[in-house]
């Protein structure tokens, strides 16, 4: 197989629902950052919240599956008739041969958070959060509610590799089509804002008290967001001229559980390894979306393994000021970012960063510009140790 | 559909004890005798990286541990491993939900970083020194086929061997009346693209309609409905039993997941 075409893509973040308000805001210099005002959460913080989701809870037979990250996901299969799409596809391959593969890290958990502050006198939890624990809680929730929402009865499957979740899903889709198990795979990623996370990444002091600055000299840590994206993978019979993924690498860093190896070995490793895949090398790409979270540890290695394969030209930025980490979306949301750039032709900006660190080489780019570009590279790097890179491009 | 190799098989569960043993029960030549799970130490972690750890995170690196060998070093380079686990580290979510619902919200930076789904598959790579891909996933009641056809899909596409490890644990209270999970169980098995001398059988999947295999023994029909990896037990059994013979598994959509099992001869 030499490339899966992304025959339709969408996202939801703090910029806005659908990809024209992604990119009115990247070229309009917008973020969507804003100080922290999510739930009773009292942190000196900055997050990227998507506005109107406490508003619309799920209903009809699916009301069992209503939680914010059901909810999240639901909006942005509303967007850029990514609905339409899926249902073109249904028809052509067949339900069952449609595959779901979306990551997620912390999935429902808003809900269990909830139910453990309204446990009654005997430590009981509510009835109805019991009744929905799988619907909700259960990391599969995700997948279960979007096969029912779209009617498909193929193959499905959460990945939650913290931070690379949904990357990883364009990989294992491609293996399933590979493999014969399935013609088209939704692929996507959803994670919602919830306290575990605002309080976790708290608690190992990896949260900035102002907007994240990726690469920046006195960048300060993580702002968190929340988002969904979503992209329909098959092989149409005209390819030429469309956004594709033309290969993905995947690696592990067996070094730390939640600090990347300080010379980004791993990452380098899954740059290459998506490289080798699609065949090109290190000159053949023409910009780089980089994970860019703005931890210190993060840039610093990330930035390392970078220069080492692609030296300081090829043209890279961090769109984490603008929506936020949005952890298990990230992947997916940041390929989707991809795919715009290469579709309408502009290199998204580094928001917020100021000076760059002098210790940093790699060739960011602080403020968007229009440039025609045929190939974009993504990492995702996550707790554990875990990389994914996908490569997209125009198929030529 | 292509065939891949089952090269070896860990498990641990209430009553089941390695594969040697299993085998024995699961052929029929023992009989089975419903025992707690007793609390499990694996050897590859320090003792005071051991501490860190949780009961799912060893429980996993145990099967593991089992299935690709006492001699992890020799796989220097590491397989390409699928971790799955329908609920993921119950015990964790319970722990940071009970911590937020304290004044302060103290969570605990270790347990943060030990909730992720992925927590096993990184302190085993931590262990062995595997740079090799992994991916931690989840499919509801379907969790271990579709971790089967993951990892089907790897060696398939990839021509690489590659290592499943599978595993949940029922959860603490006051989690227990809402989660899914009764039975604690976990299995671990290497497949391998082409023939070696390992090998303990083919196994063929293809996805067609279909209802789930029950087990042969059904003392351990409880084990095989109180935990989804459990789900596995039937294609345990006719391994065990090196019969040539298809067993059926619950699928995530329309269809359901048929394996083959052909025995070396």
């Amino acid at each position: 197989m030499q490339h899966l075409v992304i025959t339709s893509y969408t996202t939801v973040t703090a910029l806005g629902r659908g990809q024209d308000a992604a990119v009115r805001a990247l070229q309009e210099a917008r973020g969507g950052l804003h100080p922290g005002d999510f739930a009773d959460a009292d942190l000196p913080m900055w997050i990227g919240r998507v506005p109107g989701l406490e508003q619309v809870p799920l209903e009809g037979e699916l009301t069992p599956f209503d939680c914010r990250n059901n909810r999240l996901a639901r909006a942005a299969l509303e967007c850029d008739d990514i609905k339409g799409a899926v249902a073109a596809a249904r028809e052509r391959y067949g339900a069952n041969r449609v595959g779901v593969f979306l990551g997620t890290s912390t999935s429902g958990i808003r809900a269990t958070e909830r139910a453990f502050s309204e446990r009654d006198a005997d430590g009981r939890l509510p009835g109805g959060y019991v009744a929905h624990y799988r619907q909700t809680q259960s990391p599969f929730s995700v997948a279960d509610f979007v096969t029912r929402y779209l009617d498909l009865r193929g193959p499905a499957l959460v990945v939650s590799t913290a931070c690379s979740s949904s990357a990883k899903v364009f990989a294992t889709a491609w293996r399933h089509i590979q493999a014969g198990l399935c013609d088209a795979a939704l692929v996507g990623g959803v994670d919602s804002l919830c306290l575990s996370t605002l309080y976790g990444f708290n608690a190992l002091e990896l949260i900035s008290p102002e907007p994240c600055r990726p690469w920046d000299r006195t960048r300060r840590g993580i702002s968190i967001g929340e988002g969904a994206g979503f992209a329909l993978l098959e092989s149409p019979a005209k390819a030429e001229g469309r956004v594709a993924l033309l290969g993905y690498g995947e690696s592990s860093d067996a070094y730390h559980i939640s600090t990347p190896h300080p010379q980004g070995e791993g990452a380098s490793v899954a740059m290459e390894a998506a490289l080798n895949r699609a065949g090109l090398g290190p000159r053949d790409i023409d910009y780089i979306n980089l994970h860019g979270t703005a931890t210190a540890a993060n840039d610093a290695a990330e930035d390392r393994a970078v220069v080492r394969l692609f030296g300081a030209q090829v043209p890279c930025s961090s769109t984490k000021g603008w929506t936020g980490h949005t952890l298990g979306a990230a992947g997916v949301t940041e390929a989707v970012f991809c795919a715009l750039a290469l579709e309408r032709g502009f290199i998204p900006g580094t928001l917020n960063t100021n000076e760059v660190d002098p210790e940093l080489r790699a060739g960011l780019v602080k403020a968007g510009r229009h440039e025609p570009i045929g190939t974009a590279l993504s990492n995702s790097l996550g707790f554990g140790g875990t990389n994914c890179t996908l490569l997209l491009g125009l198929v030529r | 559909m292509s065939a891949v190799w089952l090269n070896s098989v860990g498990v641990v569960g209430p009553g089941l004890d390695g594969w040697a043993q299993a085998a024995r029960i699961l052929s029929g030549q023992a009989p089975f005798a419903y025992r707690p799970l007793e609390p499990i130490e694996p050897e590859l972690l320090p003792a005071n990286e051991r501490r860190r750890t949780t009961p799912t995170i060893r429980l996993a690196m145990h099967v593991a541990h089992e299935a690709v060998g006492r001699d992890v070093a020799s796989e220097r380079s590491g397989l390409h491993s699928v971790f799955a686990s329908a609920e993921g580290d119950t015990e964790i979510a319970a722990k940071i939900c009970q911590a937020l619902a304290l004044p302060g919200r103290p969570v605990s930076p270790t347990q943060f970083h030990n909730s992720v789904h992925n927590a096993p598959a990184g302190y085993w790579a931590i262990a062995t020194g595997w740079r090799s891909p992994y991916t931690s996933l989840a499919a509801g009641d379907a969790t271990f086929s579709a971790a089967l056809l993951e990892a089907f899909s790897t060696v398939v596409s990839d021509k690489v061997p590659v290592l499943l490890v599978a595993y949940d644990l029922p959860a603490p209270e006051p989690l227990t009346a809402a989660a899914p999970v009764t039975e604690a169980f976990a299995l671990a098995l290497t497949l391998a693209p082409d023939h070696s001398h390992a090998a303990l059988g083919q196994l063929e999947l293809s996805l067609s309609a279909g209802n789930p295999t029950v087990c042969l023994n059904h003392d351990l029909e409880r084990l095989r409905r109180g935990n989804p990896i459990a789900s596995a037990l039937p294609l345990l059994e006719v391994v065990a039993m090196s019969q040539d013979r298809e067993i059926t598994l619950t699928g995530t959509g329309m269809d359901a997941v048929r394996v083959g099992f052909t025995p070396t001869a």
